[in-house]
């Protein structure tokens, strides 16, 4: 089974926010600032490491540059990924979802010959959960978000798709795309080894004509929506801390203040 | 798509129903833009589950469209898509809002890259653009530490809402409108998924999380699964639903439907009761229409007494048992 997993490589999200600043309706990460790849694209390595140790086949790990996004693809050849292509080209710089989605479509064709394409749910970054749906589209194939469990019975993916109450089961012949969810799998850590083989490691580039793509369609020019302006929202805290002596003394003060305010 | 595109389409969430909570805060949206733009508002429904349209014109639509086909029974992303294509082609609309649901966000950003247009997820505010020109379209970014206004260039511009964000629509009894009925013939070929079955997890009975008027929420502060009866014998004592941060479902203490953030549910109680929870920003943008909070951490410098009008440092072990005695007493209920 041959999988490609998408992957970007963000700043840690977990950060505080006095860790970035906004210029030109941009967010600036402080130097310094820890990368990693983006939560649930992770899980979404290991996903692709299980079904692959289970069912054999290759998985290759790609990513829309900058040249840092290097790292992150090391980081996933040291867990175990095959191989790894990453996707940089100054048409490339400032790409919407709807242009990363057409360079990782074409770096996913070119590399030919796929059953399943996993990507996380949503990058850490910007929240949008769109890109695994770009994929899917460019290339006319079914897309399933978010996944929970995924698991191949030889002729069909069976993937556990979220949804509010608790889960679908969902049938779906390969190729598909399907973006994980947290729950999938818990990442695992790099052993020495594959530290050391990943840093050995060639890592092609891929650029616009590499992948046949009209660079009028992906970066600054392909965008289907702008950023006006980025603000950090403010937070007036206004905190009534309950104390005493004792838990009992504590609990009688809180259910005093929260009656005093008719919240029960 | 091209200029002249027109109207402001809210597709209605099937299990929400034509009165529900979502279904009136999505056409309250659609309401508001279709009267700031004098443009027509029209819900559209999948499938034939919503029998009953009258509730939809009471929120404001001035046309209803049932999309009827068999396999629009449940939500099949791959027969939504095949379904709505045509009809939001012929429709040509200016706008399309959604839920950002388990749904919307499956079929916001699809449908828009179906349509090579582009969509703004999970938003948290909008407006309409000065001049009639593109919405401004407020979402939350980095977990939430930062907002970002973006606009759409392409038409139509598709729309998912975060749940709870917006003022649910007024109905106005006896208005009405007209309905028609849409029956799109999905190429089979592209529907490529099937749903096999629904396991539905979420307790059956008792408050839903998203509707209740009280939650208790626990997370990595409570030590482990072991202490989680604390949790929901508080709730148990108020009526209260439960609820959990990320940390504790990734961890399987409890099911992943019960989840409360970023990934998870938006809930809107008049009170929330978190309960070794740190406030991680994608925690806090799931409850940030609960109206007040209170926090109980053993680590003073948490992040959620930020968020909280009422807080407690102290051990949850400790806290819990004494709270929920003394809510019964409270209550009536020792």
């Amino acid at each position: 089974m041959n999988i490609v997993v998408c992957i970007k490589y963000v700043p840690d999200w977990e950060a505080p926010a006095s860790q970035f600043r906004i210029e030109d309706s941009r967010l600036v990460p402080a130097p310094g600032i820890a990368y990693r790849i983006s939560d649930t694209d992770d899980e979404a390595i290991e996903a692709a490491l299980q079904l692959k140790e289970k069912h054999g086949g290759r998985v290759t790990a790609i990513s829309l540059g900058p040249a840092s996004a290097r790292d992150g693809l090391k980081h996933a050849l040291a867990m175990g990924c095959d191989q790894a292509v990453l996707l940089d080209d100054p048409a490339f710089e400032d790409s919407d979802a709807a242009g990363t989605a057409a360079v990782l479509a074409a770096a996913i064709r070119k590399l030919g010959d796929v059953d399943l394409i996993l990507t996380g749910r949503q990058a850490a970054d910007w929240d949008q959960g769109q890109v695994h749906a770009g994929i899917a589209e460019f290339l006319g194939l079914p897309a399933v978000i978010p996944a929970r469990h995924i698991e191949w019975t030889g002729s069909e993916f069976i993937v556990h798709r979220i949804y509010e109450e608790g889960y679908e089961e969902i049938a779906v012949k390969p190729p598909c795309v399907v973006a994980c969810s947290n729950e999938i799998a818990e990442p695992r850590y790099p052993t020495l080894r594959g530290i050391m083989a990943a840093s050995r490691a060639q890592i092609p580039v891929w650029t616009a004509a590499d992948l046949g793509i009209d660079p009028g369609r992906v970066g600054r020019a392909g965008r289907r929506t702008r950023v006006l302006r980025l603000y950090a929202p403010q937070v007036e805290a206004k905190c009534e801390f309950i104390e005493g002596e004792n838990p009992e003394e504590i609990a009688a003060k809180l259910v005093q203040r929260l009656r005093e305010e008719k919240l029960l | 798509m091209t200029a002249e595109a027109r109207g402001i389409v809210a597709i209605i969430e099937p299990a929400d129903g034509p009165a529900g909570a979502l279904t009136a805060e999505v056409l309250g949206v659609a309401r508001r833009l279709g009267n700031d733009l004098n443009e027509p508002v029209t819900a559209v429904v999948l499938g034939e589950t919503v029998a009953e349209v009258g509730p939809l014109w009471e929120f404001g639509a001035d046309k209803v469209i049932r999309v009827v086909h068999p396999l629009l029974a449940e939500f099949n992303l791959d027969a939504a898509l095949g379904a709505l294509e045509p009809l939001i082609r012929r429709e040509n609309p200016n706008v399309v809002l959604m839920a950002h649901t388990f749904q919307g966000r499956a079929l916001g950003p699809a449908l828009a890259f179906r349509l090579q247009t582009g969509v703004a997820t999970d938003c948290v505010d909008l407006r309409p653009g000065a001049g009639g020109g593109s919405l401004v379209l407020t979402r939350s970014i980095l977990g939430g530490n930062f907002r970002a206004e973006v606009v759409i260039d392409t038409r139509p511009q598709i729309v998912t809402l975060r749940p709870k964000a917006f003022p649910p629509a007024e109905p106005t009894p006896g208005r009405t409108g007209t309905v028609e009925e849409f029956r799109p013939e999905p190429d089979p070929v592209r529907v490529r998924q099937e749903v096999r079955r629904r396991i539905q997890e979420a307790a059956a009975e008792g408050v839903r999380l998203e509707d209740a008027r009280i939650v208790v929420a626990g997370g990595r502060g409570l030590g482990g699964p072991e202490n989680w009866h604390l949790v929901e014998e508080l709730a148990s004592a108020l009526g209260a639903a439960v609820g959990a941060s990320r940390a504790v479902t990734d961890a399987g203490w409890v099911p992943t439907s019960l989840q409360i953030g970023l990934t998870g549910k938006t809930i809107s109680p008049d009170l929330y009761i978190a309960v070794g929870i740190s406030g991680a920003v994608q925690h806090m943008a799931g409850v940030s229409a609960a109206k007040t909070i209170v926090a109980i951490n053993k680590d003073p410098d948490a992040t959620i007494f930020r968020y909280a009008r009422f807080g407690v440092v102290g051990d949850a072990k400790q806290i819990l048992p004494a709270l929920t005695r003394e809510i019964k007493k409270a209550l009536g209920k020792a």
